[in-house]
């Protein structure tokens, strides 16, 4: 049987002055339907390179995505996509962001009345039913995201990409949002690609976590599967040997197998300068 | 010392009614008093210097010259008013009396060609510049809008917007004239060729601001919303209409603000040469008559223009604080 959503061979170059830039390099991955995938990586790997891939954002310099047997050639709303920061309309209030997207998903096909149902809806699933007429710069960044999620969701997708929903949080909501999120899915069993660096983040949410290498032509590491019972809690989580197996497995690969040395500009400047300082030192 | 300040501080910080008082008095102080001083010590400069300019038709006008000046324009205005009426009751009273005696008469309707005054001259010129403006925005927002979206018109276009923004109003006035007087050719015309030149060098000059920010604003869109509008597939109109055009409001504005100001400067220029019926018109009339009051009307003109001018500006911004999202 073939997978649902199927990423195949696919890497992805980019023209830089200084000659081709190699970002992906055949990055393949099957995903069934209803699962809950986690791609995590260090900054630079090209997560979001895969996942606007797989939106239709961008496009693969070869290989391909095949989605529910189509091929993937453009963005849509079948493939949803909640990005890292909201990309709310500022000029539309949260109810009129999701009526957007159902608009122009739905169409003729539901009535005035379905369609005002549907947008409260989706907007009570992510408890945002409370301020639907909120402007986005009347609103917390966590209500923000909430808003965006919904928006993603209303439009029925065959597909959840998320893109570092929840990056930009602060610790207390970010933990608010997972549970909301595991919530929702535990309602309608999505099938989601969610881009983290959180690993705690991937393991709670995901049923299996894709690490990627370090770029430049990163590929898919290893894949972890998660097996934890759902529903998941967090603080039950805390003391379970099976969690914390799970969460040094991906530390391990982040820490230790791909080890990332990051340079620090101002402090090797710092240090260039003391050098120079000794040296001048020496010969005076 | 130390205690000493510490219980100034306490003073004051313990007595709110105080602290509000006084920084109430700091804004009158700052909003009034100042500006007023301002105007104040201009009005002084102003009369003493112009005390010690002699011209060829007399005194420069000081502010007293100019303020009485105001008074005649007024009652020049009241006056031709009246005119008017009592032209329009005669005729009316003519028209009765003719067709009294004979039943079949066709009543004739004559108009008032009086000189226009002042007043009619400030309304003039705020439908001219008004019109020329309103023409230029009907252009350079769509365009601005298309060179935007497209970066290859942007560049085709580009270079041919940089060449035509400083051009002054007074090297188009012969142009345009020119051409209006060659195209615009009918027994009945719908309005004066003057108003058209001037209108039309308005429109010549207000179009690159507004055609430049335009442009700027749309191609400066947020990509997150310009993907957004990707997922949704939504076609071209749309996007344009809910995404384009909300987003690019705010610079759509400041471009239609700063076409404004340069509409109402070339409209004063282009009415002086055009001969169209307006303020500059009102100026350009004044310095040929040449009489001893002429100085002092047209500097009364001069304060007019400077404070419509403001007005225009501060009602398009309060336009654009009405529309604009981003506040």
């Amino acid at each position: 049987m073939s997978a649902f959503l199927d990423i195949s061979h696919i890497d992805m170059t980019f023209p830089t002055p200084k000659g081709e830039f190699t970002a992906l390099k055949d990055v393949n991955l099957q995903i069934k339907k209803g699962e809950f995938i986690s791609l995590i990586g260090h900054s630079g790997c090209g997560k979001s390179t895969v996942l606007n891939v797989v939106a239709g954002l961008h496009q693969a310099t070869s290989g391909g995505v095949i989605l529910n047997k189509k091929e993937v050639k453009q963005p849509g709303p079948e493939r949803a996509v909640v990005f890292q920061n909201h990309s709310l309309l500022p000029w539309l209030s949260a109810y009129q962001n999701v009526e957007l997207a159902v608009k122009q998903v739905f169409g003729n096909s539901k009535s005035k009345a379905e369609t005002k149902e549907w947008i409260e809806h989706n907007l009570k699933l992510v408890h945002m039913d409370h301020a639907m007429d909120k402007r986005p710069d009347e609103i917390s960044g966590g209500m923000k995201q909430r808003v965006g999620i919904a928006r993603a969701l209303a439009m029925e997708p065959e597909v959840l990409l998320m893109d570092e929903p929840f990056g930009a949080l602060d610790a207390l909501t970010r933990a608010h949002m997972q549970d909301s999120l595991m919530e929702i899915q535990n309602e309608l069993n999505n099938t989601v690609i969610m881009i983290t660096h959180d690993v705690d983040e991937a393991v709670l949410l995901s049923d299996k976590i894709v690490m990627m290498t370090n770029g430049p032509a990163a590929t898919v590491g290893e894949i972890l599967e998660v097996n934890l019972p759902r529903p998941r809690n967090r603080l039950a989580l805390a003391e379970d040997s099976e969690y914390n197996r799970l969460r040094s497995a991906v530390l391990t690969f982040l820490y230790e197998k791909q080890r990332k040395v990051e340079v620090i500009p101002t402090a090797a400047k710092t240090e260039a300068k003391n050098s120079e300082d000794d040296s001048a030192a020496a010969s005076a | 010392m130390t205690d000493s300040t510490s219980l100034t501080f306490k003073s004051t910080s313990t007595n709110p009614r105080f602290e509000a008082a006084y920084s109430w008095s700091k804004q009158i102080f700052k909003t009034l008093t100042l500006p007023a001083v301002g105007i104040a010590v201009f009005l002084v400069l102003w009369s003493a210097s112009s005390m010690n300019i002699k011209t060829s038709l007399g005194q420069f006008p000081g502010p007293v010259a100019v303020a009485q000046q105001f008074g005649t324009l007024y009652d020049e205005h009241m006056e031709s008013r009246e005119k008017e009426q009592k032209f329009y009751e005669r005729l009316e009273k003519r028209n009765a009396a003719k067709l009294a005696k004979d039943p079949n008469y066709q009543a004739k309707q004559r108009k008032y060609t009086g000189k226009e005054t002042f007043v009619d001259q400030i309304g003039t010129s705020l439908i001219t510049v008004m019109s020329g403006f309103l023409l230029a925005a009907a252009i350079a927002i769509p365009l601005g809008i298309w060179m935007g979206l497209s970066t290859t018109l942007n560049a085709a276009l580009n270079p041919i917007v940089q060449l035509f923004k400083p051009v002054s109003p007074l090297a188009w006035l012969p142009l345009v004239t020119m051409v209006v007087s060659a195209m615009y050719v009918s027994d009945d015309p719908w309005v004066a060729k003057s108003f058209l030149n001037s209108m039309l060098t308005v429109t010549l000059c207000s179009l690159w601001p507004m055609v430049i920010n335009t442009a700027q604003g749309v191609s400066t869109i947020d990509d997150d919303l310009v993907n957004v509008s990707k997922v949704l597939r939504l076609s071209p109109l749309t996007h344009v209409r809910k995404i384009v055009l909300p987003a690019s409001i705010p610079m759509i504005f400041t471009g239609m603000r700063l076409s404004l100001g340069v509409a109402w400067m070339v409209l004063i220029a282009a009415e002086m040469l055009a001969q169209n019926p307006g303020l500059g018109k009102f100026v350009w009339d004044e310095f040929q008559n040449g009489s001893s009051q002429s100085l002092a009307r047209i500097m009364a003109a001069v304060v007019v223009i400077g404070f419509i001018g403001f007005l225009l500006d501060k009602g398009m911004q309060k336009l654009q604080a009405w529309v604009s999202w981003d506040k």
